[in-house]
């Protein structure tokens, strides 16, 4: 807060200043940045053990392989990188389109009552917890397809119900920032609102819609609690949403330190090798979206 | 609601008036919108409908159809208890810790720094709670297994510190750390974003009347963002409450409902009790699971609704 100019005449009068109230001054300026230094540890060191853990279980055959009959050190994780990614993409084609519409809804039509309604749920919404968001998911399709039943596209529903309250907020952010003048000059060229929207106010939002949509889709990449209620655990390649259990690289992970099986530490590496993929997964998105923001934004005065 | 919004616009007026009738597109997009709100609140209400449907079987069968023999509400409690503890446990180490981030990044570290440092801690809320769960138990619990036993002789006659010290560090005091640390980014960006909009007359005027840096912050930034803090404060007790892997993963669990935090006796939490039995359940078993999520859904709701109350006083004063 350029204290820089604002302590000086402070300094100044600290001839007058009793050593008490120095004395204070400084140890709580000590303790505030001990505070940040001590929430910094934790960060330095999971950065650290996950890499130093995690390298030795990356191989090639970590990429390639999936666990089939493997009852040994070997065997990969593809299935569940797959898996992943089939998961993760069905969620964001629910969630995407549904947020983006009902950000349009929030910001360019929406009043009254289902208006107040919508922005009051989706802050509920911010909140489910991601089991229970599992739960929902599980419950929903137990109902048409009994019991014991588990699918990818199981995952992606309740990914979803994490997910379109963050891209909601993110889009509703974004379209606000769009200033009214550039609706208004549509408008007075005798442009109809849906076309004013699509042709005016999606482009001029584009690169925050985008940055959104990557923050998202980096928040629920590694979620483990939803998908192990709902796509199971399995050890072979599946790319099919609507047939059968799905592995994921959260639930793989989990499941090699939950069962590691004879070969203990070779189980270990691989979870710890698939905790490192996911965080790459997930800090490679975060910059992706800054860069794609940066590069992309457009110059809005 | 959509026929009125014409009113709102001159410009949209005259292509109105050009128009005539309200064109085909604009009644197509709409509506769109329209269905794309109603069908959020039906998912929300679908995940209450479900979950009350699917829970309810729980409440009333009796006790020797459910787990562990029991009653729902005596299955439920130590769980609830549970929960509740750790959370706790988490808010009260992150809370005053978010704030000192808070303060160092707003008002002590370097302008320039100050927007990297904030991106730092907030990659701590990147990383997924499965991390979490494997450095808790391969990292920070084992670190803990000393202190744990200091704890125990040192201050034993606390309650809390009774122990026996655990021999992996797989305790309630060592989840309720990881959560706290999982928490610590959005308190702190709740603290950050207050603290940052302090009016600057306050602080200069504090500054001119000769308060120190730590005088200026505790006169003019604290009281100024004391409810925010508060909220942010709900907001991540409500994280805490429905964090799943990491509790699932480092707590070691025997349904035993005590305060004892360092012992390797802890009760479970409710996500956690969910996420270790669900995938090997069924039947009646499958119900009482899905009732206990319905009670952490009540339970988080609850705290979140309380935090937005805070929030939105605030915003009308």
């Amino acid at each position: 807060m350029e204290s820089a100019t604002l302590t000086r005449p402070t300094t100044l009068l600290s001839g007058g200043l009793g050593w008490r109230r120095r004395a204070v001054n400084i140890t709580m300026t000590v303790l505030i940045t001990a505070a940040f230094v001590l929430a910094l540890i934790p960060l330095i060191s999971l950065v650290f053990e996950v890499a130093k853990r995690g390298i030795p279980g990356l191989s090639l055959e970590f990429f390639t392989d999936d666990a089939r009959g493997q009852i040994g050190g070997g065997g990969g994780a593809s299935h569940a990188i797959v898996g992943t990614l089939v998961i993760t993409a069905v969620a964001s084609v629910i969630s995407v389109p549904i947020g983006i519409m009902a950000a349009i809804y929030l910001n360019e039509y929406g009043e009254g009552r289902l208006r107040r309604a919508l922005t009051f749920f989706v802050d509920v919404m911010t909140g489910i917890p991601s089991i229970v968001a599992g739960l929902f998911a599980y419950a929903l399709f137990e109902l048409f397809l009994g019991p014991g039943i588990r699918l990818g596209v199981m995952g992606s529903v309740a990914l979803s119900v994490l997910m379109i309250p963050i891209v909601i907020r993110s889009a509703e952010e974004v379209l606000k920032i769009v200033p009214n003048h550039l609706r208004e000059a549509a408008y007075a060229l005798g442009t109809p609102k849906w076309k004013t929207i699509t042709k005016v106010v999606l482009p001029t939002a584009f690169a925050g819609l985008v940055t959104g949509v990557m923050i998202a889709v980096a928040r629920i990449v590694g979620e483990t609690a939803p998908l192990l209620v709902t796509t199971g655990v399995v050890d072979s390649m599946n790319t099919d949403p609507f047939n059968g259990r799905m592995q994921n690289l959260a639930v793989y992970a989990y499941n090699e330190y939950r069962s590691p099986g004879v070969f203990k530490q070779a189980a270990y590496d691989k979870a710890w090798a698939a905790a490192l993929t996911l965080i790459a997964i997930v800090m490679l998105l975060n910059v992706a979206a800054r860069l794609v923001y940066r590069r992309y934004k457009t110059e809005i005065r | 609601m959509s026929e009125v919004d014409t009113t709102t616009n001159a410009g949209q007026l005259l292509a109105a008036a050009s128009g005539g009738r309200r064109r085909l597109g604009d009644r197509v997009f709409s509506r769109t919108a329209v269905v794309a709100a109603v069908t959020i609140l039906a998912l929300l209400a679908g995940v209450a409908i479900f979950l009350v449907a699917e829970g309810f079987p729980a409440f009333t069968a009796g006790a020797s159809e459910l787990p562990e023999g029991k009653s729902f509400i005596d299955y439920a409690a130590p769980l609830a208890f549970g929960t509740i503890l750790a959370s706790l446990i988490a808010a009260l180490v992150a809370v005053p810790l978010a704030v000192g981030v808070a303060l160092f990044i707003t008002h002590i570290a370097p302008q320039r720094l100050a927007l990297t440092l904030g991106y730092l801690v907030d990659l701590l809320a990147a990383i997924p709670s499965i991390v979490y769960g494997l450095w808790g138990i391969f990292v920070l619990g084992p670190a803990a297994v000393p202190v744990l036993k200091w704890l125990e002789e040192k201050l034993g006659w606390i309650p809390i510190f009774e122990g026996p010290a655990s021999a992996t560090g797989r305790t309630m005091l060592v989840a309720g750390l990881v959560l706290a640390v999982m928490i610590l980014p959005i308190v702190s960006a709740v603290a950050r974003e207050v603290f940052a909009q302090t009016p600057r007359k306050l602080m200069e005027g504090a500054q001119a009347l000769g308060a120190t840096r730590w005088e200026m912050i505790r006169m003019t930034v604290l009281p100024f963002g004391r409810s925010s803090v508060i909220s942010g404060a709900m907001l991540g007790l409500g994280r805490a409450l429905g964090e799943t892997m990491a509790v699932t993963i480092i707590l070691s669990v025997s349904g035993a409902v005590t305060f004892n935090l360092i012992s390797q006796a802890n009760p479970s939490t409710i996500a956690a009790n969910i996420a270790l039995n669900f995938p090997e359940s069924s039947g009646l078993a499958i119900n009482a699971l899905i009732a206990t999520g319905l009670v952490l859904f009540a339970i988080t709701l609850v705290t979140n609704m309380a935090a937005r109350a805070v929030i939105a006083r605030q915003n009308h004063e």
